[in-house]
């Protein structure tokens, strides 16, 4: 009994001390002061020293908070409980956001530098107007493969990767939309469709698809790409780049009959606290020159028309992630299918996955 | 007989070599040069160079610390009450009606948890961040500390109790000087196994946390979409190697001072 | 008097169960009824009873039965040997530590280890067995849940046979018993609650196991956690994740009634 006693209260004690070096730690960065905003991010999608430049320019403290997943995030703002300013989904969730009136208009005489964004890219679908939106990065989904593994192979079309000779070699990310999408895209349906007997078939087709298939799996695809475990992957544009940092070898590819075409865009949710703030920050992503450095740090492709103009030729020129207009013309963004369709596509991915080959 | 016993230590060796070889994988390739978990490059300290200059890094670190030991403890004391409480009701009925709630947070999925807290705490206006991450953390690892305890609690048997109370011991006797003492490795048990289940968990954190406030798996999740980063693999290294030399260190004190406290102390 | 002093006991872990054990259910239980456009249904109940639900259900059993087994296989010998150990306690903290490294990172480095050049097929290829496929595989999924699992499997087997009285053990070797018959007919059913509470901490979250079936199984491997997962998180239907989770709640309630201890208490 003492000695439990003991044990609790050396336990109390150690736990104590850490809360009072913790607390120390935190006034000492500012994070415990008011002025503050708190911006909600995907891990590892912003160049850190851009925040620092921030903090220095405008005396506010950022509090940078990840997620891993837009259904995640999307539950904990409709919760509330945390104030975050800014936010960083993708155009699906930015769409349902819209819908359960979730995010502020944002206010586009405080953000002098929209100027510099690429028409192409404002006044889509999903935030017509751009009333809640403002894009960060953007991309596609196609086929990552690795030219040394399998001879001097080219894929131009989505039905390439039903090829008998590619038995085992295909990895696919794990995500009903991106999954069904190509398998309808294969059959030149939209990735939109929602004619039941399209989806039907596209499901059929996808299932003829399995001895192929190594594995259907999350983030850690990059992983396994990048070391040639498989020799094909389904991806997007983003995880593809960041394969090809690791591994110049491999290659990427936007299939001929279309894809689909994504954004990441900031966004002020309802429980913004300093929206004032959030002005600020999503101004000052925006200016040419810091959007470019994020560019750079981060991989994927910008959006910024003026920062374009200060990153390295290649990297702008580069076809794989800058798709050319006639390409782009066949690129499709995810459309709010509703839930009752959304629950359909789910239902039959679900029995894709669990078809055995 | 000489044999046997080579036979068997050969066996505890090869468990321990597959428990630490990810470990050791992990420790490897904080070394290496190339940023990768794969294909060694060569020699390098810089992950662990970035590693020191990185005070996030180190408060969310702490703030993982500190939530898993008070939750451990703070839940195993709960779990004790609830053990006995367990053990004291009578009709069989009852007592697996009463085990079957208790193991309602062991069973249900990671997120539903996670939801269900957020949603219980944004209604009943608790601040999300250090309070309601302890607050989680404790409630999935009671049910844990009470499995553990409660074999302890069936195996002492009533005689023991009988006796002391025939020798005229108090409710508060019977129960610090008996009770307690007999289930000690049950306890100690239960903390260990409640602190691994803080350590580990990220979906329940996940959604009950904010203002700024994060751990370690939190962190490490989110980092998965653009790749973990190998300081990640260097500050494994350093918890890990810390523990190692704390574990070690703690028991050999210990050791010396008398009798041991470690995991299955008996009086 | 004497049931109030009881009742004292109950306090604290009854306010647990309340607020943290009868919100989830409650809340599961109200959100198991709600169809995807907010209405009150049973549609979600009607759905899993369909062919690709039950195909599910069945293989989150087969599996974890698959794990909790070989989990049993592998920790209780360990358990065994441990007791026989000199510096016993330290050499079951050092089972344990493992287990304080993020789970994410120990299953990077299994698909390290497991990968085609990984150190697992270099072993093969030494063997002269050649490369095989391990990841993606029922063999390398349940080689990691089982790792996963073994600390939560020794603890309690350890603690039992820990206080398991030597004299008994000698008592059955001086009348004659085999080793064997020493084992089965002493040392296992003195040991019997250690390795019930061992199955039950492996079992019940076995059967809702989702990170691993993704990472090391490649979504080969598909089950009722699984599911509710992506109900959750990806197509928003909590209703169905919910149901689910119910029914997960129910096979873990009958578990615990028949593995249950018959005894009476004190």
């Amino acid at each position: 009994m003492k000695k439990l006693i003991q044990a609790l209260v050396a336990l109390f004690v150690v736990s104590f001390l850490l809360i009072f070096w913790v607390d120390k730690l935190n006034s000492s960065q500012g994070y415990s002061g008011g002025n503050t905003i708190t911006v909600y991010n995907w891990g590892g999608y912003i160049d850190p020293t851009l925040i620092d430049q921030f903090e220095e320019e405008t005396g506010l403290t950022v509090i940078y908070e990840t997620f891993d997943s837009n259904e995640a995030a999307m539950t904990k703002i409709q919760q509330g409980g945390t104030s975050y300013d800014v936010a960083v989904p993708s155009e699906y969730a930015i769409e349902q956001m819209v819908e359960d009136d979730l995010l502020y208009k944002i206010d586009h005489s405080k953000i002098p530098n929209l100027k510099n964004i690429d028409e192409r890219f404002l006044d889509l679908s999903f935030d017509p107007g751009n009333q809640y939106s403002i894009p960060y990065f953007w991309g596609t989904v196609g086929i990552a493969y690795n030219p040394t593994l399998l001879g001097d192979r080219e894929f131009n079309s989505w039905n390439d990767l039903w090829a008998d000779d590619l038995r085992n070699q295909i990895l696919l990310v794990d995500g009903a939309r991106e999954v069904m999408g190509f398998g309808l895209n294969s059959l030149n349906y939209s990735l939109n469709d929602t004619n039941k007997d399209h989806l039907q078939e596209a499901k059929e087709k996808l299932e003829d698809l399995q001895p192929n298939i190594k594995g259907i799996v999350g983030d850690e695809i990059s992983m396994l790409l990048a070391n040639g475990e498989a020799a094909i992957g389904v991806v997007w544009s983003g995880v593809a780049a960041d394969i090809m940092w690791e591994n110049e070898a491999l290659e990427y590819v936007v299939p001929e009959e279309g894809s689909n075409l994504w954004f990441d865009s900031m966004v002020i949710p309802k429980t913004a606290k300093n929206i004032d703030g959030a002005h600020q920050f999503i101004n000052f992503m925006l200016n040419a020159e810091i959007a470019a450095q994020n560019t750079d740090w981060v991989g994927y492709s910008t959006p910024n028309k003026a920062a374009m103009e200060l990153l390295p030729e290649e990297t702008v020129t580069d076809e794989r992630f800058y798709p050319s207009p006639e390409l782009t013309a066949k690129l499709e963004v995810y459309e709010n299918l509703g839930k009752e369709m959304l629950g359909y596509y789910n239902e039959l991915y679900l029995q894709f996955k669990m078809h055995k080959k | 007989m000489k044999k046997k016993f080579k036979l068997s230590n050969l066996y505890l060796v090869v468990i321990f070599i597959i428990l630490y070889v990810p470990i050791f994988y992990l420790m490897f390739y904080s070394f290496n040069s190339g940023g990768k978990m794969y294909d060694f490059e060569g020699f390098t300290l810089d992950w662990y160079k970035e590693l020191f200059q990185d005070s996030r890094l180190l408060i969310i670190v702490l703030n993982t610390i500190i939530i898993a030991l008070l939750s451990a403890g703070i839940s195993t004391v709960l779990g004790i009450s609830g053990a006995i409480a367990i053990w004291y009701v009578r009709k069989v009925y009852a007592k697996n009606f009463l085990l079957s709630l208790n193991n309602v947070l062991i069973v249900s999925p990671d997120v539903i948890i996670g939801a269900s807290f957020l949603i219980l705490f944004t209604f009943v206006g608790i601040k999300l961040g250090f309070t309601s991450v302890l607050l989680s953390h404790i409630a999935f690892n009671v049910p844990i500390v009470v499995l553990m305890v409660l074999p302890k609690l069936q195996e002492m048997g009533a005689s023991l109790i009988d006796a002391a109370r025939d020798l005229g011991a108090s409710r508060w006797d019977v129960l610090s000087k008996v009770v307690l003492p007999y289930i000690t490795p049950g306890i100690f048990a239960g903390f260990f196994m409640a602190l691994t289940y803080s350590l580990d968990d990220f979906a329940v954190t996940f959604f009950v946390t904010g203002n700024g406030f994060t751990t370690l798996s939190v962190e490490i999740y989110s980092l998965a979409r653009r790749g973990i980063s190998l300081n990640i693999n260097a500050l494994s290294t350093l918890l890990f190697v810390f523990t190692l030399l704390l574990v070690v260190g703690y028991y050999f004190i210990t050791k010396r001072n008398a009798r041991p406290i470690g995991l299955g102390a008996r009086k | 008097m004497e049931t109030r002093s009881r009742n004292l006991y109950l306090i604290p872990y009854v306010l647990w169960i309340a607020l943290f054990v009868i919100t989830p259910i409650l809340l599961i239980v109200y959100y198991s009824f709600i169809d995807i456009h907010g209405n009150f249904s049973l549609i979600n109940y009607q759905k899993f009873f369909t062919p690709v639900y039950l195909k599910m259900t069945l293989s989150s059993f087969w599996y974890a039965f698959l794990i909790t087994a070989f989990t049993l296989i592998v920790a209780y010998p360990t358990a065994f040997l441990l007791t026989k150990t000199k510096y016993k306690h330290l050499w079951l903290l050092l089972i344990i530590v493992p287990s304080w490294i993020n789970l994410l990172l120990k299953a990077y480095a299994f698909l390290g280890i497991f990968g085609t050049f990984g150190f697992a097929n270099a072993m093969l290829e030494v063997f002269g067995i050649g490369t095989k496929q391990i990841l993606f595989t029922d063999f390398s999924f349940i080689f990691v849940s089982v790792y996963i699992f073994i600390p939560f499997m020794i603890l309690p087997i350890f603690n039992a046979l820990d206080k398991l009285n030597p004299t008994f053990v000698d008592a059955s070797r001086d009348l004659g018993a085999s080793g064997w018959t020493t084992f089965w007919k002493v040392i296992v059913p003195l040991t019997i609650d250690g390795v019930k509470s061992g199955c039950q901490v492996v079992f019940i979250p076995a059967l809702s196991l989702f990170m691993l079936t993704r990472l090391i199984a490649g979504n080969r491997v598909i089950t009722l956690g699984t599911a509710v997962e992506q109900h959750f998180l990806v197509t928003q239907d909590w209703g169905m994740g919910s149901t689910i989770a119910v029914f997960l709640v129910i096979i873990m309630a009958v578990i615990m009634f028949f593995t249950g201890n018959r005894k009476r208490g004190l």
